[in-house]
């Protein structure tokens, strides 16, 4: 088929996706876009639409109500843009928007034409009235090119997409030969995005070419890195750029068979992907002949169990199989023999999802973007202490300093940065003088973090490093396979000895322990799990070994957050008189009264929650905390109040 | 039929060998416990065979590396006798050695390996570790001594090829896999023929079949 033929064929459903936008801008009906991905929903979006619909019936207003995907911006969740065309005002981007808050809105402005300021975000448009959000640094720093429509279009209506532009690159990549597609791609330097970094075009290339017989291609949704989402709310917010991408690489290697692997703990992203691929069929833009070519292509929804060891492509594929998700020495890749022993490409969502604007505006657009080596841009979800966390798109080369500090608002509470955790449980912790990195492969790397799959935690003076390195081990070791040596046991060696340190029952000679063995499972294991879990270990050791110090040979946590390392005690001097707040928070009964009917605390019984530290009146503030616990003043209680 | 030198000694195999399998066909020992010469994948769990190629930067598993004209290959440089070592301590800071009682076939796997590595037994400066499962397991035909097993995986590769379909298998996951036998109750209704070649394979004598067993397991051979 020619590539006018496919154009004709794309026609109809582009006219389509026009009129009904063109409808929603004319008709003067207000438009409230309610974010409602799982973030959203979480944070009670789904008790807002119903407020926004009782309040709309109730006052008998007319409008449309749009449940849209994530925007990216957590802090400010539930997130709603309300469009009044006939208020003479731009649409409008409102914070924290809860039941009561929708009511208000739906009074004031709707009803009334009040914009109510106080709950306003920004102008998702430049005006002369409202500030834009584009002109605050969390939205003018980002540069969006794979969460470019996320947060505005309705993920289950194909045609909001398609007037977005969406399906645009599979309809161009259709009228070209395959060749073409993967020479566009290779020309692009577009690098995975699943934290290795292995060139997309580079792997096309070697599936198409291995041997004859068909091919397959994988989406690996298995996110599992802690506090890591930016798969989820691709997959969310807009499915069907996601789809494209996926159609445009089984063209391109010859696959008639796609396989979203995603974790089964994300069911409204299955069922968007789901719904989204039943509308695509619908029109012919997924299944078989599409837009009329002999292009067939089957997309299958494959739901994880959750074991993190399956986002390893070769696990994965074992788990589509039907075995025990356990990775297996490559070569061969998956390239060669994957899934069902056919040549199969596996990619992650954001590469895929980078995939139709390369092919609609071309290699050099995408590599005017980005560092010469990493061209593009890096997804972040950023969180932890930030005073503006969430979903950051970024160029790549850009600086950490830039990242943390301008786009997310740097530390709250005016503490002082200490670390940031950039991959996951693979990466590793970076100090201070590490902030002047840029944000690409291969210096994240050189650093002895990774670029991952983009979970970035920022973390103040109050963290612990032995502590976050005991964090990540305990998770490392859990999601362990157990089937090599050094992953299985070494990880459990790891934390063991970081438990005991944070125990303060740390050795001198752990201290050279922990390094050697991260080392050696370093070089010895059998998969990348193994391979990079030791890094926070190794970081760590390396950038902080003062605390590690601290911890074995002073038996002192110098963040004052290893419990055992740690006291409480009430400073009499600044105690009130009969103040008893703290005795009544106290779950343990460990506070009692002394002399001067002031307070202190039993060090036997205290478990050292913390409680009666947040509880103390600020004008007092009398509570202290300590480390090692031994500089605590011990007050003893009075036999007989025992 | 390729020419490669191992530590300094000329050997020629056939094409298709992995390196393991061309030294151990040549006397020359590499310490291993997964390895099956006839395992198309090798599973390449135990983390034993390392060796070091010219050309390559760092110790790899020789189950793993296909021989080649020219090959290089040396089986005991400090590297290489490094992550051995260390691979080796951390199978010991997990089994109980109990060499007395030890039914392992041909001795222990384990005993070997210490002698070739000059290690002790003990794993230290690694602490023994605990783990939260009984010392042995009623597997019906067999009985299972987890603190014995390595998980290098024989007994499932053997079973799977020799039955097609296979009972045995690994169970749970990181530090508390285990082998699993998925089948309960009557023996009559197990599929398994208590043929022993599970048994047979154990490099530790971590899987036994029981007395009243092994007369069927010869017989069946």
């Amino acid at each position: 088929m020619s590539r006018v033929d496919i154009k004709k064929r794309f026609a109809p459903i582009l006219r389509e996706a026009t009129r009904r936008t063109e409808e929603k801008k004319t008709d003067g009906i207000p438009t409230i876009y309610i974010v409602m991905s799982t973030c959203g929903l979480a944070s009670g979006a789904a008790e807002t639409k119903q407020a926004f619909e009782e309040a709309l019936s109730h006052k008998s207003i007319e409008a449309r109500i749009v449940p849209v995907g994530c925007l990216g911006h957590c802090y400010a969740e539930p997130l709603v843009v309300i469009d009044h065309p006939t208020s003479g005002l731009p649409p409008i981007c409102y914070h924290q928007v809860s039941a009561a808050r929708a009511q208000v809105l739906v009074k004031s402005y709707l009803e009334k034409g009040d914009p109510v300021f106080k709950y306003v975000l920004g102008a998702t448009e430049e005006n002369d009235l409202i500030p834009a959000v584009m002109d605050f640094p969390r939205f003018n720093l980002e540069q969006r090119l794979v969460m470019e429509q996320c947060g505005r279009i309705d993920p289950n209506d194909i045609y909001q997409s398609v007037a977005e532009g969406g399906y645009g690159g599979l309809v161009k990549a259709l009228g070209s030969a395959p060749e073409e597609v993967i020479a566009e791609i290779e020309t692009s330097g577009l690098r995975g995005r699943g934290g290795a970094g292995f060139p997309a075009g580079r792997k096309w290339r070697l599936a198409r070419g291995a041997g004859p017989g068909e091919k397959i291609v994988i989406c690996n949704a298995d996110e599992g890195d802690p506090g890591a989402y930016m798969d989820r709310t691709i997959l969310e917010s807009n499915p069907h750029q996601l789809l494209e991408g996926l159609a445009i690489c089984a063209y391109a290697i010859g696959a008639n068979q796609a396989h979203v692997y995603v974790r089964a703990e994300y069911p409204l992203a299955v069922k968007t992907i789901q719904q989204a691929i039943k509308s695509g069929e619908q029109l012919s833009l997924l299944g078989s002949s599409i837009l009329g070519t002999s292009f067939n292509l089957e997309v299958i929804v494959f739901q994880g169990s959750g074991a993190f060891v399956c986002g390893e492509e070769t696990a994965l594929i074992h788990s589509i199989e039907g075995k025990r998700g356990m990775p297996q020495h490559r070569p061969p890749y998956p390239v060669e023999k994957g899934l069902w022993e056919r040549p199969t490409v596996v990619n992650n969502v954001k590469t895929l999802s980078c995939v139709p604007s390369i092919i609609n505006r071309g290699a050099e657009w995408f590599r005017s973007i980005g560092t010469e080596k990493s061209p593009g841009t890096a997804i972040f979800s950023v969180v932890g202490n930030v005073i503006h966390p969430g979903l950051v798109e970024i160029a790549m080369g850009t600086s950490l300093r830039t990242l943390i500090f301008d786009v997310c608002g740097g530390i709250p509470k005016k503490k002082s940065f200490k670390a940031v955790q950039i991959g996951g449980p693979s990466g590793g912790c970076l100090p201070e003088s590490f902030l002047d990195t840029p944000i690409d492969f291969d210096s994240l790397t050189e650093a002895g973090a990774m670029m991952g799959s983009g979970g970035m935690v920022v973390m103040d003076e109050n963290s612990c490093m032995v502590d976050v390195s005991r964090y990540f081990l305990d998770f490392t070791q859990k999601e362990s396979c157990g089937k090599c040596t050094f992953c299985r046991i070494g990880t459990r060696h790891l934390l063991n000895i970081l438990d005991r340190i944070t125990k303060g029952e740390g050795r001198e000679e752990d201290l050279g322990l922990l390094e050697t063995l991260s080392k050696d499972i370093k070089s010895g294991s059998l998969c990348g799990l193994g391979k990079t879990a030791p890094n926070p270990v190794l970081t760590s050791l390396k950038y902080f070994l003062d605390e590690y110090e601290a911890h074995v040979r002073e038996k002192r946590c110098p963040a004052l957050k290893c419990r055992a390392l740690t006291a409480f005690y009430i400073d009499l001097e600044k105690c009130a008189r009969g103040c008893d707040v703290c005795v009544g928070c106290c779950p343990v009964e460990a506070i009692f009264t002394t002399t001067g009917r002031k307070k202190a605390i039993d060090q036997e019984l205290c478990v050292k929650c913390g409680e009666c530290m947040v509880v103390c009146p600020p004008e007092y503030d009398a509570l202290e905390k300590v480390s090692p616990p031994e500089l605590a003043p011990i007050i003893e209680r009075s036999p007989e109040k025992k | 039929m390729v020419n490669l030198i191992v530590d300094d000694k000329k050997i020629k195999v056939e094409e298709g060998k992995s390196v393991l399998q061309a030294c151990l066909e040549n006397s020359i020992f590499i310490p291993n416990m997964c390895f099956i010469k006839t395992r198309e994948h090798p599973h390449a769990s135990c983390r034993l065979c390392f060796v070091e190629i010219d050309g390559l930067d760092r110790p790899v598993t020789s189950c793993t590396e296909k021989v080649r004209q020219g090959l290089v290959v040396r089986t005991a440089t400090p590297s290489v006798r490094r992550l051995q070592r260390m691979a080796f301590k951390l199978l010991m800071s997990a089994h109980h050695c109990q060499p007395k009682v030890c039914p392992a076939k041909d001795g222990c796997q384990l005993i070997r390996t210490a002698k070739h590595l000059e290690v002790g037994l003990n794993p230290r400066p690694l602490e023994r570790l605990e783990r939260d499962v009984e010392e042995e397991v009623d597997l019906i035909f067999f009985t299972y001594y987890p603190f014995r097993c390595v998980l290098c995986g024989k007994c499932v590769y053997v079973c799977r090829q020799r039955n097609g379909h296979n009972p045995l298998t690994f169970a749970n996951r990181g530090f508390d896999t285990v082998i699993g036998f998925f089948a309960s109750g009557d023996p009559a209704d197990v599929p398994c023929h208590h043929c022993g070649a599970c048994a047979n394979v154990c490099p530790t004598g971590a899987l036994v079949l029981k007395p009243e067993y092994t007369n069927a397991a010869t017989t069946n051979r």
